[in-house]
């Protein structure tokens, strides 16, 4: 299996092993991530204003060039994500918008209709728990992981449509199925701060502290995110816990982690 | 030729005050067909009636129009004064020109015009209309009732009281329902079970009342008066008739891990049960999912100790078929899942409870012998927090909560509250409430009493999360009067969840053809003035099963459900409604078009014989109404293909003649 | 007072959030990350952009502690989307010529060895037209 593949700014540069083992594990799994051509940077967050026009084209081209390959469009970063499927959102849903898009884009044609999914989809939806139980190698015996979803995996809810906004499950069984122990903690889909980190550190360390705090005393011994901000966050505020990328604990199942 | 007479109301200013009505009279008076017109301040006045009565006396009149208020108003009050003064009822029509012309318009010439050409449609109706003779059906005078909570209950023992049988379905092993599992009641605090039982044991003393209980309503046949009821008696594997309600099988079982449903899955039952000490019919079930014995074989202690010998692990569900005059819908309510509401961490805690769930840990014969116990550890909590309107008042999600008004959490949050702070207090309270909705009679009182007497905090506000950490539950809500996002560390959290209709609802309804709303609260006749019947005739409706209800309000529901059903029971035969679907059988081609868009299974075919030509004899299928059960909805005369079908009062010629006169 | 109307109905229009939709239970300050950063709490600006008090709004700096986690979208009961609206009030600001909240210049000073560049991004796409 081929899907068009976006990495995202941050992959190409702090977040190095996040995209690399995301592509290694999918080759374990005999799925190509096919990068696509000369992709734009999604702007890190979704504008929910519809009269924002220029910001948005970026994600549209992306979504386009996956059409054009006839290829679902996965993403490994949850800001990537998050932006790239609600631009697909307003395309298929916002009149204004789309007729607006579709004239920057002429003589091209764009509509919504490439399926945007994140990587956990592509594991869960499209190559299946069991065969990613089926490659294990080094089961995480018993590891007590604490997965982070933070706001833009989940969020809009409506939109994102990706597992239960308030009780999700999507990394729980992913942990399950690499032999790891999930723990639950309310705190796991609250805000890590974001981008605040760069206008108030105080308001960055006070929202990771807590998602961190909270994971440890419900007995976690490490937190697993798939977003680069969010373990940035979460490190730099005093986090007790290693915080690992979801690729890196998959790799290091499937016995390929350097 | 009709002599046809029409009658201008002004209603007061109502009609008058935008239409000319002088005009109207006089501009309708040269309509083919109309010897007579007349206005008249108040047409439905006993004057007003009077000049009908003398006009068609007078001019021999054989039809007559009133341009008045909607027909659902007073066309029954015109249909009578024409029958007193000799004309057939059904030579009256109602020109509506209040609600669908006065009322909406606010420019005199054209509130006119329209009136006119109202008037004249109703009379281009007239020139064809019939005199029509309703058919009589007889009543069996038995009801039934299903559903055998305290509406259910209440709605038997006032049939049975005015000396008609009643016989009572319930899905559960006993009657009860949720009344049962109530610790106290507002506003006064009597004990559930002291009000409730008593009435229990009356119903199964009653000599005019039978229970089915755990038994389902499988099939419903017939209309109004002349029911026919398929019930299925679901395996108990206990011959109910022998059973002694020892309770010996029920402290013997081996299979001691069943979640005892009765009190929310908080503790655990045996296979074989009886729901409560004070459950009527007292009589153990067997939980087939759980027992060992109708699993693999392999057990039988019941029945070993049974000394009455009433285990019987063959048994089968059996079918009782019974007819009923009328039909009551008693099916009651059940609080929404929690699922969708994690952000309060109902699924993350077990400290995290709902309000019925509370109900059971209040209660003396609940899982925790009525001590107050958190469900985690067992520990008495210090500090509870209590959330209002969960899922309740939730526009924005349909697939999780619900868009209206629960109507009974503010009641009994604030009993809970207040029997907290009574019985504990050293337990501190806080409520966060988005409004306090306490109209009933000593029921804001109440609730001042809880905030004012018993010190419970209440904070205008919302919860936003509610997180488990070690044994606390931080609670993070908003306090919008002082304008500030609070965290409190609770031992427990109790959600007032939205309650909705208990699933049996829908595909009853669909039994009995009994129109429900978007919510799946059973529609009533009107929402004023028939409130406890549903548009179908015979069918009637007990509790909340109509809309959300607090138990005065279903106790008096149930009584005025049992005062219709009386009413009809104490007739010998039932008058019809003459505007049925009539079938021509020489059009008829028997495509079963009319059959299929019947809602109330009024047409049936038979193969009937027909002259063709040269002496032979041809036999066709042909649609036969049965005109006790045909509501007039018209729906067949829609789709018949040939024409066939048609409505009588509403015949096909008669409503083209009124887009006629509307289109002249 | 015209121009607050303007300005509100241009909010309104932008944001596509109707705020009288709102029945005023407070649920997204209940649940907001950010509220005690904030002058003004999201219930409050889904209510004075209703009334037309939108000065106070314009001039508050609640309008760049937004996380948008879109928490109080996802948990509101009636659908009213308060993040847009703070979104759509910054906006109104930060459009205007030389009123960027970040400016470029301040960038060395924030930056460590282990940001990563979707907070620039982020930050600059929320705070700077």
């Amino acid at each position: 299996m081929k899907v068009s593949y976006f990495p995202g700014c941050t992959l190409k540069t702090k977040a190095k092993v996040l995209d690399e083992y995301a592509r290694k594990c999918a080759e374990v799994l005999g799925v190509t991530l096919e990068e696509i051509d000369n992709w734009q940077c999604c702007g890190g967050v979704f504008t929910t204003a519809n009269d924002e026009i220029a910001t948005k084209l970026s994600s549209v081209r992306a979504l386009k060039h996956a059409n054009d390959k006839g290829q679902p469009l996965v993403s490994v970063c949850s800001a990537c994500h998050n932006v790239l499927k609600q631009t697909n959102n307003a395309m298929q849903t916002d009149d204004g918008f789309n007729f607006r898009v579709n004239q920057y884009i002429a003589p091209d044609k764009y509509n919504g209709e490439t399926e945007v999914i994140h990587y956990l989809e592509l594991l869960r939806d499209k190559i299946g728990y069991e065969k990613v139980k089926e490659k294990v190698v080094n089961s995480l015996a018993g590891k007590k992981i604490a997965p982070y979803y933070g706001c833009l995996l989940l969020r809009p809810g409506k939109v994102m449509a990706m597992d239960d906004v308030e009780n999700p499950t999507i990394m729980e069984d992913l942990i399950r199925a690499i032999g790891g122990e999930p723990v639950s903690y309310a705190f796991r889909n609250e805000c890590c701060g974001g981008y605040i980190t760069l206008e108030s550190k105080e308001l960055a360390k006070a929202k990771s502290k807590r998602v961190s705090d909270n994971a440890k005393l419900n007995g976690a011994e490490v937190i697993v995110t798939a977003c680069p901000l969010c373990k940035y966050n979460l490190e730099k505020n005093g986090s007790d816990l290693p915080v690992v990328y979801i690729t890196e604990l998959l790799a290091e199942a499937f016995g390929i982690k350097e | 030729m009709q002599r046809i007479g029409v009658f201008v109301c002004w209603c007061g200013s109502n009609i008058a005050g935008t239409v000319d009505v002088v005009k109207v009279a006089e501009a309708l008076k040269s309509e083919p067909g109309v010897v007579h017109s007349a206005n008249y301040q108040y047409m439905c006045s006993q004057a007003g009636q009077q000049l009908i009565k003398d006009a068609i006396k007078e001019h021999n009149l054989t039809g007559i129009v009133v341009c008045s208020c909607s027909p659902r108003m007073h066309e029954a009050t015109f249909r009578k004064t024409a029958a007193a003064a000799g004309l057939n009822p059904y030579m009256v029509e109602i020109a509506n020109i209040r609600e669908q012309c006065s009322w909406i318009h606010k420019d005199m010439q054209e509130g006119t015009e329209k009136a006119i050409v109202l008037g004249r449609t109703a009379i281009a109706k007239v020139n064809l209309n019939a005199p029509l003779k309703p058919g009589e059906s007889p009543v069996t005078k038995r009801a039934l009732v299903i559903g055998g909570g305290i509406a259910g209950i209440q709605t038997a023992l006032d049939i049975a009281d005015a000396g008609f049988e009643v016989d009572i379905v319930e899905k559960k092993p006993t009657i009860g329902g949720k009344m049962a599992q109530l610790d106290k009641t507002f506003p006064t605090l009597d004990c559930a079970a002291c009000i409730l039982t008593p009435k229990m044991v009356d119903v199964a003393q009653h000599e005019k009342i039978r229970i089915f209980s755990y038994s389902e309503v499988e099939e419903v046949k017939g209309f109004v008066g002349n029911f026919d009821v398929k019930i299925r008696k679901k395996a108990r594997y206990v011959k109910e008739d022998v059973c002694t309600g020892c309770g010996l099988c029920t402290e013997k079982c081996p299979m001691k891990k069943v979640p005892n449903d009765f009190n929310l899955g908080m503790d655990n039952k045996r296979a074989i049960y009886i729901p409560f000490a004070q459950a009527v019919p007292k009589i153990a079930t067997i939980d087939a999912d759980y027992c060992n014995m109708l699993k693999n074989g392999k057990c039988g202690v019941c029945a070993k100790v049974c000394t009455a010998k009433a285990i019987d692990y063959t048994q089968k569900d059996e079918f009782v078929e019974e007819k009923y005059g009328a039909i009551v819908a008693a099916t009651g309510f059940n609080p929404i899942s929690m699922d969708k509401f994690d952000e309060f961490a109902y699924s993350q805690s077990k400290d995290v409870i709902t309000s019925l769930e509370f109900e059971r840990l209040m209660n003396a014969a609940g899982p925790t012998a009525g001590k107050l116990l958190r469900p985690s550890d067992g520990v008495h909590p210090h500090k509870i927090v209590f959330v209002q309107c969960v899922g309740s008042r939730c526009a924005s999600c349909a697939e999780k909560g619900k868009e209206y008004c629960s109507k009974i959490c503010c009641m009994y949050t604030a009993k809970h509250a207040m029997l907290t702070r009574d019985k504990y207090p050293d337990t501190d309270v806080t409520v966060f409430y988005i409004d306090v909705r306490t109209p009933g009679k000593q029921f804001d009182e109440f609730y001042r009493r809880a905030a004012e007497e018993y010190g419970v905090h209440y904070i205008k506000g919302m919860v936003g999360k509610v997180s488990p950490e070690g044994n606390k539950l931080i609670v993070q809500g908003s306090d919008l009067i002082a304008n500030k996002q609070l965290k409190i560390e609770a031992d427990l959290v109790v959600l007032a969840a939205a309650i909705e209709p208990d699933k049996s609802a829908r595909p009853l309804a669909t039994m009995l053809t009994a129109s429900m709303d978007t919510n799946d609260f059973f529609t009533e006749a009107h929402p004023k003035l028939r409130p406890v019947e549903s548009p179908t005739a015979g069918i009637f409706l007990s509790g909340a099963c109509q809309g959300p209800k607090d138990i005065p309000e279903t106790v008096s529901q149930a009584g005025a459900a049992a005062a219709k059903v009386i009413g009809l029971l104490a007739k010998d035969k039932l008058t019809g409604n003459p505007c049925v679907a009539q079938s021509d059988e020489l059009m008829c081609n028997g495509c079963s078009s009319c059959e299929k868009v019947c809602p109330y299974g009024a047409i049936t075919y038979a193969d009937k014989e027909f002259r063709g030509p040269n002496r032979t004899t041809l036999i066709r299928r042909v649609a036969q109404v049965n005109e006790a059960i045909c509501q007039g909805c018209g729906c067949c005369t829609v789709a018949c293909p040939s024409g066939a079908m048609d409505l009588k009062g509403f015949a096909n010629k008669q409503i083209m003649a009124e887009v006629d006169a509307i289109c002249k | 007072m015209e121009n607050s109307k303007n300005v509100c109905d241009e909010i309104v229009r932008i944001s596509k959030v109707n705020p009288r939709k709102c029945m005023k239970c407070g649920k997204c300050s209940g649940t907001c990350p950010a509220y005690d950063e904030m002058e003004y709490h999201p219930h409050q600006f889904v209510y004075m952009v209703e009334t037309g008090d939108i000065e106070p709004l314009l001039k508050s700096k609640s309008i760049y502690r937004c996380l948008s986690c879109f928490a109080c979208i996802d948990r509101c009961p009636r659908g009213v989307e308060p993040a847009k609206l703070v979104e759509a009030v910054r906006l109104m600001v930060v459009r205007q010529q030389g009123n960027n909240h970040l400016k470029p210049d301040d960038i060395p000073e924030l930056l460590d060895e282990d940001l990563p560049q979707q907070a620039i991004v982020s930050a600059f796409r929320k705070y700077t037209k």
